[in-house]
């Protein structure tokens, strides 16, 4: 295993640093899968606004999966394009939290998956910002603040819903008691995100949980609702590891891509 | 999106208000009409005929719906555009036409109904959006057929809208117009990538161009309202009569068959430029009238194939209200939850 100064070094005289690829295409994926999800909400929600909104930060999260896989792409030696990421890897080479995949269920269970993803991703990419590399600290910056419009989105449907008619709050509850499972993956630090931490390349993504227990915390509070306790935690996505209906969702982005072979778009 | 044609449309559910100001009888048609011929705008306190009420808000609505309505067929294409260039565009273009709907539907609303109403008369099939929508989006290139072919003929109806003699209606598409226009150029660019590219890519293109050609070209503009434009002389002369009056009122500035010669002779040499072949072989400069011509509407036939009761007009009212529907639990959180905090707001007052 190479140290962290060989892997300093070694990043400056060459730009790669496969561990940094590895974790940006976490990231990534994470921002796409969860911006495909809420692609099958356009034309389906329950208010015109509401198309208007979740098609708003399905198009910024868009963003942020290009930026990411841009970045990736010249950190891993392989000269990937953002496309080549994205339509070109096979399910199994995704590498999202589980909790940006789960199936988008009623607009109670969209709104518990965007209250925990964004709440995560402000503070995570607001911690990126610190960090040593001036284009991460500045996709960090940037990217925080438009997902920090993305939580109060999810904060304020919480709320309401959380305090509007016996069935919303209901339905709210049951939406997070949904999500919490899978919400410990966005904070877990396996070997891969351990060296990165160590080197103090990227910040770790347990450095951010206890500031988002407190901020979720208040917002489920807020809105009448309780915290879910689960008894489990499901973990797989790092790893490649998904859910069955990840399949599907990998298939119908990539089957256009797929069915015209040498295609430029 | 569209500007429909202005006939076979259900007549509005609701009495129209008057709270002109206050003046002789008499002299209010007479301000109306001074207003119209010095070109100025009628503001919603101003007093209006009913039948300009009516026209008006049968023109607004159907506009509204179409927005909305289609954003299904594109809508279908966000999850599988096959590049992220691609899709960030196109989840762009669907937010863009929601806006428009609601811009709409708020310009619609100062005549003195509401957007519930509205959504519900679309439910109900009583008010109806553009047929052209009565149309699948079968493949990919079908996205970039639509922004190209639809939304340009969108943008040469909606132009002259942008100068309507109803004010709220006119600002509502000002802010349309130059989005449409954006729409436009980003199908164009995806066709040219298209034929640009593989062989089977090429094919896909030209088989979207045959089925969407007929749907803009018809139904976008409405039905044929001169004999030149295909119509029997008894429709000619009820479409003139319908645009003539729509015409003297300002809501419109130039009949549909106006309207459809220029959209022609703004497509042709596009697809020329980009390879594809419109699907009518009657497509020919005409040096003497400086215009395409081209095969006149088969109005009747068209309509009927994508009327109100086939497939596709089902399917798309079907999504329409299982999305409403859905919602329905949603909406309510929200009425109770803001009816609470106007209650909570009123009792933190200082008595
Ligand atoms: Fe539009
Ligand atoms: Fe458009």
């Amino acid at each position: 295993m190479t140290t962290t100064s060989d892997t300093a070094a070694e990043t400056a005289r060459t730009g790669q640093d496969p561990d940094l690829a590895a974790h940006l295409l976490r990231l990534g994926d994470d921002a796409l899968v969860l911006g495909q999800r809420l692609c099958q909400w356009i034309t389906r929600a329950p208010t015109i606004e509401e198309d208007l909104a979740l098609s708003n930060i399905a198009l910024d999260l868009v963003g942020h999966a290009r930026t990411l896989y841009t970045r990736a792409g010249g950190l891993d030696g392989t000269g990937r394009t953002e496309d080549d990421y994205a339509f070109a890897r096979a399910d199994r080479e995704f590498t999202n939290a589980l909790v940006t995949e789960l199936p988008n269920g009623d607009f109670a269970v969209t709104v518990a998956r965007q209250l925990v993803y964004t709440h995560y991703a402000v503070l995570y990419y607001r911690a990126l910002a610190d960090g040593p590399d001036p284009d991460l600290a500045g996709f960090g910056a940037r990217a925080a603040t438009e997902v920090a419009f993305h939580r109060r989105h999810a904060d304020d449907w919480t709320r309401r819903l959380g305090l509007g008619t016996p069935e919303s709050a209901r339905r709210m509850q049951a939406g997070l008691d949904r999500v919490w499972p899978y919400t410990a993956e966005l904070f877990e630090e396996d070997d891969l995100v351990s060296r990165l931490a160590a080197a103090g390349t990227v910040p770790g993504p347990a450095s951010v949980r206890p500031s988002w227990e407190r901020e979720v915390g208040e917002v489920v509070a807020g809105a009448g609702l309780t915290v879910p306790a689960p008894r489990w935690q499901a973990r797989g996505g790092r790893d490649g590891l998904h859910l069955e209906e990840f399949g599907v969702l990998v298939a119908e982005l990539q089957s256009v891509r797929r069915q015209f072979p040498g295609g430029t778009w | 999106m569209s500007t429909p044609g202005t006939s076979a449309v259900a007549a509005p559910q609701h009495a129209a208000r008057q709270d002109g100001p206050p003046a002789p009888q008499d002299a209010l048609p007479a301000h109306f009409d001074a207003l119209i011929a010095a070109g100025e705008t009628i503001e919603p306190r101003d007093w209006m005929p009913d039948g300009y009420r009516r026209m008006l808000l049968r023109q607004i609505a159907q506009h509204a719906h179409s927005e909305i309505i289609g954003m299904q067929p594109e809508g279908a294409w966000l999850t599988r555009a096959p590049s992220l260039h691609r899709k960030s565009v196109l989840i762009a273009k669907v937010q863009d036409e929601a806006g428009h709907g609601l811009y709409l539907y708020s310009s619609a609303e100062t005549l003195g109904v509401d957007r519930a109403e509205l959504l519900d008369a679309l439910h109900r099939g009583q008010q109806r959006f553009a047929a052209t929508f009565n149309h699948p989006a079968l493949t990919w290139a079908d996205t970039g057929a639509i922004a190209w072919l639809t939304d340009g003929a969108a943008v040469i109806n909606q132009a002259p809208l942008c100068r309507t003699s109803y004010g709220p209606y006119a600002r509502a598409m000002r802010r349309v117009c130059q989005e449409e226009a954006f729409h436009v150029r980003q199908g164009y660019d995806l066709m040219r990538a298209l034929c640009e590219g593989t062989p089977e890519q090429k094919r896909m293109a030209q088989d979207a161009v045959d089925r969407w050609w007929l749907p803009a070209v018809a139904l976008m503009f409405g039905p044929p309202d001169t004999e030149a434009g295909g119509a029997d002389a008894r429709t000619a002369a009820l479409g003139a009569a319908v645009s003539r009056r729509a015409i003297a009122w300002g809501i419109k500035r130039h009949t549909n068959d106006e309207l459809r010669a220029r959209f022609v002779d703004s497509v042709v040499p596009q697809a020329e430029r980009l390879g594809l072949t419109l699907p009518d072989p009657a497509i020919r400069w005409n040096e003497e009238r400086g215009h395409y011509d081209f095969t006149p509407v088969d109005w009747e036939t068209y309509r009927d194939a994508l009327g109100d009761d086939t497939h596709w007009a089902r399917q798309r009212i079907a999504h329409r209200r299982a999305a409403h529907e859905d919602g329905a639990w949603v909406r309510e959180a929200s009425a109770a939850y803001a009816a609470r905090e106007d209650a909570d707001g009123r009792t933190e007052e200082p008595a």
